[in-house]
């Protein structure tokens, strides 16, 4: 008898019991279902919820990866024990070391995500007798890829039962939210521990302790460089490519665009979405490089640093892009018509360029932006619904009279 | 309750659970989300709104017969503000600093609904000793929930009650800030009250069945 048998065994002995959904969570997780559909299918799709998911995280696996080197690099880079990694296959890049140290803060987290946020869930499931969802298992991966690799780990799990609890149970679980759950984690986080969610500490590993010693390491993202009007000091393509400090999983955009394509391939991603983010932001980016050419603002001006930044730069630095691609287009939360879904990413593009530069202590708008426009998409779409039953209406009287 | 009939204690208890005017009508939560970052001021706005709706109930129940119903909106409005000036007058002659805290919350009970809801829906039609039970009853009613939220919001938010540093001085590394716990900013922001109150609402409504409509 293989394990597939015994998770079967139990669930029939539970059916009915409290403890049922927790039993059925891992039997269908793990395995495919024994049980068959019983009268005739007229639809057949292979793409259930549990396919969806697992999309998503194969789109977030290099992002991941990538993660972990970069935590390294950026450690050892920080304490001046290797050479700068030029390019994307730099030589000091892709070491085992690296990979160590990187593994060695990001995998907590990623266990800390998954541990507590499955742990509510079942809970949760096991308290109101419903299934267990598999709306966490991308939450749980995009979780440790958003926030700062030194975060303490107890902070991170308040933040995931507050997220999966607030953002998510209170209104009926994964499909009823209307927030990212991600993403309110992360607001969370950032605005209960600013220490260390924002500021030039928190970033690379290891800076947080050495803070005031004379070992004292910088850890300052881009963006907030930029946001003091102090020079970003990174090439262009190492923005790209992602060997920068940020986030453990955003800061490349280069593997944030093969997800995104992986996703729009199959079809997982909506590439409206993605598409117009991308033209809201370049928009905003113009207009505020028209600002600064039009010479309404000078250098003085504390808005200068990031307004004066090239419009595609917005792109590439700060979580603009891991955004857009993962957190934009969550299905559940995003605006549902095809229209809705331009204006909502569009106006995410606009907000998150809004916020970056004219809101220092709210470096990465990204986040408040998305987490805006979850709470417009509903009204987005009622009124694009709206506007065609007027317009068809509308057709219908014409051919009457 | 000896003192009470039953009735009568009725009307003290029912604001406190299942009738409460936070939780269960969703009145006043403007200020029960201002104020509540603390519990001192939490408890000198609950004792303020005890003393106007308390004393505002006696003196509309006392008028209920001579008061034109056409204006009786602005009657129980002069009430109210008259007894909120007095409120404020005693907190800035005897707690200058508070008052200061409290700044315009003290101001706005004039526009707390529960106050002009039970001058409207109680003192106009039942006696003074009912109606002065009343008042206290929902006053006590908005209090607790006040001082649930500011005990949380204080507690987590500051590591502090009544401004004791009950969880270890944050600055010196002592009591649990010595293990790596540090305060949680958020619960200091007004939107983690309405988060709190969204709470409480679930808890009391999950416990009691009959308190969720539709």
């Amino acid at each position: 008898m293989g394990l597939k048998q015994n998770l079967h065994n139990l669930k029939e002995k539970y059916k009915g019991k409290k403890m049922a959904p927790a039993f059925n969570a891992l039997h269908t997780f793990l395995y495919l279902p024994n049980e068959t559909t019983h009268n005739g299918t007229h639809i057949k799709a292979a793409d259930d919820l549990k396919r969806t998911m697992n999309t998503v995280i194969m789109a977030l696996i290099p992002c991941l990866i990538f993660g972990m080197f970069n935590a390294g690099y950026q450690h050892y880079l920080a304490l001046g024990e290797i050479e700068a990694a030029n390019g994307f296959l730099g030589a000091s890049f892709w070491t085992i070391d690296n990979l160590i140290i990187g593994a060695w803060t990001v995998l907590p987290l990623v266990a800390v995500s998954y541990g507590v946020g499955l742990a509510v869930e079942f809970l949760f499931a096991v308290i109101k007798g419903h299934e267990v969802e598999e709306g966490y298992l991308v939450t749980g991966m995009l979780v440790p890829l958003i926030v700062p690799v030194d975060i303490p780990l107890w902070m991170l799990s308040v933040a995931v039962i507050f997220g999966v609890v607030i953002g998510k149970e209170v209104f009926g679980g994964t499909g009823m939210n209307i927030l990212n759950p991600a993403l309110t984690i992360r607001a969370f986080l950032f605005f209960a521990y600013p220490t260390w969610m924002s500021g030039d500490k928190v970033w690379v590993h290891g800076a947080a302790e050495r803070a005031g010693t004379p070992d004292a390491i910088s850890g300052e993202t881009i963006l907030g460089s930029l946001a003091q009007n102090k020079e970003a000091g990174y090439e262009i393509m190492d923005m790209f490519y992602g060997i920068i400090p940020g986030s453990v999983g955003e800061t490349s955009t280069l593997l944030i665009l093969l997800g995104g394509l992986f996703l729009i391939f199959t079809k997982v991603g909506s590439w409206r979405i993605m598409l117009s983010s991308v033209v809201g932001a370049i928009v905003m980016g113009l207009i505020f490089n028209g600002v600064v050419e039009a010479g309404w603002i000078t250098e003085s001006s504390k808005f200068y640093g990031l307004m004066s930044t090239e419009f595609w730069q917005h792109l590439l630095i700060g979580g603009f892009a891991f955004g857009v691609v993962y957190m934009a287009t969550d299905p559940v939360t995003a605006s549902q018509t095809n229209k809705g879904k331009w204006i909502y990413g569009f106006l995410i593009g606009i907000i998150s360029i809004m916020i970056r530069v004219f809101n220092p202590a709210y470096p990465e708008g990204v986040m408040l932006a998305i987490l805006l426009m979850n709470v417009f998409a509903p009204t987005i779409d009622h009124y694009v619904i709206q506007g065609n039953v007027k317009r068809r209406m509308k057709r219908v009287k014409v051919k009457a009279a | 309750m000896g003192l009470l009939s039953k009735k009568d204690s009725k009307l003290i208890m029912d604001p406190l659970a299942d009738n409460n005017p936070i939780t269960i009508q969703v009145l006043g939560i403007c200020s029960a989300l201002a104020i509540t970052a603390q519990l001192k001021p939490s408890i000198v706005m609950a004792i303020s709104v005890m003393f106007v709706m308390g004393v505002g109930n006696v003196v509309i129940s006392l008028m209920r017969n001579i008061i034109p119903s056409k204006i009786r909106i602005i009657v129980q409005l002069v009430v109210v503000a008259t007894l909120v000036i007095i409120v404020d007058q005693v907190l800035k002659a005897f707690a200058y600093t508070l008052s200061k805290e409290l700044s315009v919350f003290i101001g706005l009970i004039i526009t707390n609904c529960i106050i002009m809801g039970r001058f409207e829906a109680f003192a106009l039609g039942n006696g003074v000793w009912r109606s002065f039970l009343d008042g206290i009853g929902n006053a006590l009613g908005y209090g607790v929930i006040l001082i649930i939220v500011g005990f949380f919001r204080e507690l987590l938010g500051s590591g502090t009650l009544f401004g004791f540093k009950v969880l270890g001085d944050p600055v010196e590394k002592t009591g649990l800030y010595a293990i790596g716990y540090e305060n949680n900013g958020f619960m200091v922001l007004p939107p983690m009250a309405l988060i709190v109150v969204g709470i409480i609402i679930w808890v009391q409504r999950s416990r009691n069945k009959d308190l969720i409509e539709d």
